[in-house]
């Protein structure tokens, strides 16, 4: 066994981790393998950022991505989730510094805007990456959740509806 | 324990078997809602939304307080499980998401490497 796989054995463990640390926290972590400057480049530009932020199992995509990635900068990224309905995600760069540190604001909600900061931590040519997002108060972060897993349920309800309906009419 | 959670199940089961009571659960996920607000959403009287919404509250999916004349509906307690699962969800899409990102500095980094010697060559 060479050394990558062996460090990717031990490591398939929740090598991603995820938490609510506080209220109105969200912190997820993970390693990377490779130096925090192309880490920081695959965070900042938009041609590598749209290569990786929608994962394959997701069904969406990703229309466009524009990013002013500077402090003050604006970025904008507009996905297509289903044949009728676009979604757009915006905010403004409050922090850019490059390898080590990037924090923005995410101002699509109702409510204030959650600010996200993301830190590039590089350790003997791997990068720890700690993504955390800052929600305005309690409730704005427990409706977050609220909503999208409400709507999960009720999704996949509502195909079992339709699942139900088919099977009744092909009897 | 296991008749419990069983007994749980079967009430989450019965009150979700509607497709008024999810509409009402997916606009509850959004705001807190009246009984009337509901009942004029939903085109259903007073009566029949209260109906609906006393079967969400039995299993625990709905909670309502009640201020002056006015009862307001929220989502119940059931959210607690419903976030631990959420946060499982969110974490394996960040999970692949990482994934890809890893792949994506993997092909950088050899293509810095390479650089890096035919500048030096």
């Amino acid at each position: 066994m060479d050394a990558r796989s062996a460090r990717e054995a031990t490591s398939t463990q929740e090598r991603t981790t995820m938490d609510r640390t506080s209220e109105r926290e969200l912190v997820v972590t993970r390693t990377i393998d490779g130096p925090a400057h192309i880490v920081f480049e695959a965070w900042t530009d938009p041609e590598l950022l749209r290569r990786w932020w929608v994962p394959k199992s997701v069904p969406i995509t990703l229309l466009s991505c524009e990013m002013d990635v500077r402090v003050g900068g604006t970025y904008r990224l507009v996905f297509q989730v289903d044949p009728t309905t676009t979604m757009a995600f915006f905010g403004r760069y409050l922090e850019v510094s490059p390898p080590s540190r990037l924090v923005w604001t995410n101002e699509e909600g109702e409510d204030d805007a959650v600010v996200t900061t993301v830190t590039f931590d590089e350790d003997q040519g791997r990068t720890r990456l700690v993504v955390h997002d800052l929600y305005p108060s309690k409730d704005a972060l427990d409706s977050a959740i609220a909503s999208e897993s409400t709507a999960g349920w009720v999704e996949m309800l509502d195909q079992l509806d339709e699942l139900l309906l088919e099977l009744r009419a092909g009897s | 324990m296991v008749q419990y959670s069983d007994a749980r199940l079967d009430a989450s089961f019965a009150a979700l078997s509607d497709a008024t009571r999810r509409g009402v659960l997916e606009r509850l996920g959004r705001a807190d809602a009246s009984i009337t607000d509901l009942a004029e959403a939903f085109h259903l009287t007073l009566t029949g939304m209260r109906k609906h919404v006393g079967v969400l509250e039995q299993a625990d999916l709905v909670t309502t307080r009640k201020v002056g004349r006015v009862r307001t509906c929220t989502l119940g307690p059931r959210r607690l499980e419903d976030e631990t699962a959420w946060i499982e969800r969110q974490r394996r899409l960040w999970d692949e998401r990482f994934d890809e990102l890893e792949r994506i500095v993997g092909e950088r980094r050899r293509k810095e490497q390479i650089d890096g010697r035919t500048k030096r060559a």
